[in-house]
């Protein structure tokens, strides 16, 4: 993997896997992964957990409120921003477009 | 990221390459496939295939090749597919392109196909006027537009050698007006055909030199809209290439007639008994077989490899350029420096320097990959029946 930048984006704007990338999750890891032309990314823990909520109609704001409602009193804000930011960085995820 | 350097046991593999044919109506002089491809038995069929898929994604594998030969001479490719997308793999086709019709590339979308890498070819008796020929740009032409309308990304592969590394220019100007993303300009490695028609191919450091400028200049001119990789051809480096990041450490091929293999070239290696889909099932194959273990860890390596600070880095490099360069698999890729049969490299290359002229080369004519020259040079070493060095 290639060294995380983090490219931060609208907190509002729905966002959506990149053209090309299959997130699924993998029995014999025993985690969720990236797949892509001649690649897989781990996504362990929630790393997984975030990514699992990101479907194309979902914002960052809102999938921290989902995550706030499914692990109450823990407060995931700024976990999810520092994944997202560096998914957003790596190309995996960007504004939904379609 | 387990590494071949260790004795633990061993990671699952993520990559299967299913070569699903040696069949192809292409006779690339550089081709990979087995020089006596001719004399393997019959190809698994597809429910032999069906097992192999399924067994290889209980193992952890991830990423699928479809490859041959041309894949698409198998006409239950539509089912392979649509099986390996079912079973999660990220499946991926490579392919000369020719046999794709409309009607296949719409079922393989519909069966989930999820990659398409279209070889262009060049030398070939079909192709060889590729740069100019308006048959050959018309049929990439229509190929190139059915990737597109299917909304698969143009990614292309183009072999690079002796006579066509001078046009990469040409090659990139044609790549960019076919649409493609991502071109990868792989420098012929010299195994199989490309190692019997090695004299032939090898460019001087001069042309490959040249071929990166003209590369870069072309990257410069259209920024990001076209990713270019250039793969340096590993004669000129002077340590060896992490051959399949180790042997039995994250690939698995399994041939057209089941054979199971840690690379695609293994077969030529004398004394090791390779195992067949038929006769094992694949997690035996790797953890177990002493095939997948003969070349794992450390413990078959000479001193000068054994006791190198880099063998965690290129695990010895490439145990078939060994075999093939000094009749012995187990010695030092000679590729690196370090080895004592470094020279056969260097000489190679320092040929490859000096001008094609009649008085300094003797030069074989050009074999190109088909059954006939297959059968003969089957004939040929049988009776020889000693390594090439």
């Amino acid at each position: 993997m290639a060294t995380p930048t983090r490219v931060a984006f609208d907190h509002d704007a729905p966002i959506e896997l990149a053209k090309y990338f299959r997130f699924q999750w993998e029995p014999v890891q025993d985690c969720h992964v990236l797949l892509y032309p001649e690649g897989m990314v781990k996504l362990p823990g929630s790393a997984g957990e975030i990514m699992k909520r990101v479907d194309g109609s979902c914002s960052l704001n809102g999938l921290v409120a989902a995550l706030a409602t499914q692990f109450p009193g823990v407060d995931l804000r700024a976990d999810v921003i520092d994944f997202l930011e560096v998914a957003h960085g790596n190309g995996w995820i960007h504004e939904t477009t379609r | 990221m387990e590494t071949a350097g260790s004795t633990k046991q061993p990671g699952n593999p993520l990559w299967l390459l299913a070569e699903i044919t040696y069949k192809c109506p292409l006779h690339c002089v550089f081709c990979y496939n087995p020089i006596d491809y001719t004399q393997y038995g019959p190809e698994l069929n597809t429910d032999e295939w069906l097992k192999v898929l399924r067994e290889g994604r209980e193992l952890g594998a991830t990423q699928l090749g479809f490859s041959g030969g041309e894949p698409l001479v198998r006409d239950d490719l539509e089912i392979l597919i649509a099986e390996a997308r079912k079973l999660g793999y990220y499946t991926n086709l490579i392919t000369s392109g020719v046999g794709l019709t409309e009607k296949r590339i719409a079922a393989f979308k519909e069966g989930g196909l999820d990659h398409i890498q279209l070889s262009f070819q060049d030398s070939t008796r079909e192709m060889n006027d590729w740069l100019s020929s308006t048959k050959t740009f018309e049929l990439k032409k229509r190929t190139a537009e059915l990737i597109q309308k299917y909304d698969y990304p143009m990614v292309l592969n183009v072999v690079l050698h002796r006579h066509n590394i001078d046009h990469t220019q040409q090659i990139l100007e044609l790549a960019e007006t076919l649409g493609a993303e991502y071109v990868e300009l792989a420098n012929t490695q010299y195994y199989a055909w490309a190692f019997e028609n090695r004299d032939q191919l090898l460019p001087s450091r001069d042309q490959i030199l040249r071929a990166e400028d003209a590369t870069n200049r072309f990257r410069e001119k259209v920024g990001n809209a076209m990713k270019i990789y250039f793969v340096v051809p590993d004669y000129h480096a002077t340590r060896p290439k992490a051959c399949m990041n180790g042997w039995g450490s994250l690939f698995v091929t399994v041939t057209a007639d089941g054979m199971v293999l840690p690379c695609h070239e293994a077969r030529m290696l004398p004394g090791i008994t390779f195992p067949n889909v038929r006769e094992h099932d694949l997690r035996w194959i790797w953890y177990d077989s002493p095939a997948f273990n003969v070349y794992r860890g450390d413990a078959w390596m000479k001193d000068l490899c054994r006791t190198c600070p880099e063998k965690e880095k290129d695990f010895g490099g490439c145990r078939c350029q060994a075999f093939l360069l000094t009749g012995d698999a187990t010695n030092a890729d000679p590729v690196c420096d370090l080895s004592p049969h470094h020279h056969l490299v260097v000489e190679a290359v320092e040929k490859a320097d000096r001008p094609m002229l009649p008085q300094n080369v003797n030069v074989k004519p050009i074999l190109f990959r088909d059954d006939r020259t297959s059968r003969t040079l089957t004939a040929a070493k049988d009776k020889t029946a000693v390594p090439v060095s």
